[in-house]
């Protein structure tokens, strides 16, 4: 029942306001920790050497581009089944963070891709799949802000995020089959070799890290969506007023 | 009681009278009507002129170009699905006359379906021929798009209604519905590949019949729920 308390915006600016230094910092001092570990500490590969280093960035994006997708996803439906104001801005606010770090799987996985298997892409189950979750966040961000009415923009995104999080195993299966099929791709990233310990540490190190950023950089562009979203209410004059006169 | 029946009644007369009025209006309006058809012909003729005539590349390509083809003309014609009777006041009358609405959006994708899928699905055997395709291959490809072209009207039927009456409607649904027709364009064109070397095709069907199933259970209902969120 009181979980339920921070569900109305005002009280979650509040509380979202006193958590963020936190989040920020222990992204910061994660992210340090997590790339000292993996960059310095953590051993040359023997086979792929010094250029695998960059999982300790990529694999990360990739685990939260999917997490953040559903998350969305269900936020956005909570949101719209329960009308929700909260729960559809954060959804909008989860939205362009997933997309980025999408597109840092994707990226980082090009730089990893031409030093290891010589080419930037190759039409790999996981690559494809990983670009067209990049398309169908790109395609919720594109809804949402082509429709002015919050209350009708909330909903409809909320109907494709759901439509698309059904989507999201269809796609991957269909990818992979298409891929087994056409036998193009003759690597695999599947056949991983056992990781060392100290390697594995770094990367959870930094999977929390995200999560760290993920947090605070979601907190923070809700706020602003609330700021602006309920410019009418009183106590964000009261709040933009206090502001006025601090400074 | 009885009412049950009377419901499941009304369903099917609301049904049949949007099928029987779209299609009347497609029929006088046959230029608007013939319009995706010319430009999956035109669309497809480009690829010989840009990738050049090598027989063995075309008929390689084939499959993918016409279903990518196929594809871009369904999505560019999905807009005017409900774009028109929204402008004139026709879809808020349909929403407010408490009839079904799937059976409203049910009835909509199966008029998409016969005035643009099926005439692409007939002009298909004749691009077929134009790139070389042999008859075995070419029974594949109708075949896959026969079961696929109703998903990508299905699906087109969300995207129009979500993108009802918005600035950029046409391009923003073309973005929203692409990537949830790409199962449909792996198997119908992976039915003709599996065809072209020598495997049985009969899993790629199977797969597409399901995802026509699926599609035809769940994009009414969300058709439905986009339109009542776009005309509240």
């Amino acid at each position: 029942m009181r979980l339920f308390t921070f569900a109305a915006p005002s009280r979650f600016y509040g509380l979202s306001g006193a958590l963020l230094p936190w989040l920020w910092a222990s992204a910061l001092l994660l992210a340090s920790a997590g790339l000292y570990v993996g960059f310095v500490l953590a051993p040359t590969d023997a086979t792929q050497g010094e250029a695998y280093r960059i999982i300790y960035i990529h694999v990360p994006a990739a685990w939260m581009s999917m997490v953040l997708y559903l998350a969305m996803a269900g936020w956005a439906a909570v949101g719209w089944a329960w009308n929700v104001r909260l729960a559809s801005m954060l959804a909008r606010a989860i939205a362009p963070t997933g997309a980025l770090f999408a597109f840092i799987a994707l990226w980082t996985g090009a730089l990893w891709g031409k030093p290891t298997w010589g080419t930037w892409w190759v039409w790999d189950a996981r690559l494809t799949s990983q670009l067209i979750l990049l398309f169908l966040y790109l395609g919720f961000m594109a809804l949402v802000e082509a429709i002015d009415d919050p209350k009708r923009s909330d909903q409809a995104g909320a109907l494709l995020a759901v439509i698309g999080a059904i989507n999201v195993p269809i796609i991957y299966f269909s990818v992979r089959w298409w891929n087994t099929l056409h036998q193009g791709a003759s690597v695999s990233m599947t056949a991983a070799p056992k990781m060392a310990s100290i390697m594995l540490t770094a990367m959870m190190v930094m999977t929390f890290a995200f999560w760290a950023y993920a947090f605070a950089v979601v907190f923070t562009r809700t706020r602003a969506i609330i700021l602006e979203r309920e410019q009418d209410a009183d106590w964000v004059r009261t709040l933009v007023r206090e502001e006025a006169v601090d400074a | 009681m009885g009412s049950g029946g009377d419901i499941v009644k009304a369903r099917s007369s609301v049904w049949r009278v949007i099928l029987g009025r779209d299609l009347r209006m497609a029929g006088r309006r046959r230029i608007d009507a013939l319009l995706p058809v010319v430009f999956f012909v035109v669309a497809v003729t480009l690829f010989p002129l840009g990738v050049g005539p090598e027989p063995q590349m075309l008929r390689q390509m084939a499959p993918g170009v016409v279903w990518v083809c196929a594809l871009m003309a369904s999505m560019m014609s999905v807009t005017a699905m409900y774009s028109v009777d929204h402008a004139d006041g026709t879809l808020e009358q349909m929403v407010i006359s408490g009839q079904s609405l799937v059976a409203i959006a049910a009835a909509k994708a199966l008029v998409h379906w016969l005035t643009t899928g099926l005439p692409l699905l007939v002009m298909s055997p004749v691009l077929g021929v134009l790139f070389d395709v042999r008859a075995e291959a070419l029974a594949a490809l109708c075949l896959g798009l026969l079961l696929g072209t109703p998903i990508l009207s299905l699906l087109g039927g969300v995207g129009s209604a979500l993108t009802l009456g918005l600035r950029s409607g046409g391009v923003l649904l073309i973005l929203l519905v692409l990537p949830l027709t790409i199962p449909a364009l792996i198997f119908g064109a992976g039915a003709v590949s599996a065809v072209d070397a020598g495997i049985s095709p009969a899993g790629h069907y199977s797969l597409l019949g399901a995802l026509l199933i699926l599609s035809a259970l769940g994009a009414p209902l969300a058709t439905a729920a986009a339109l009542r969120i776009a005309l509240h």
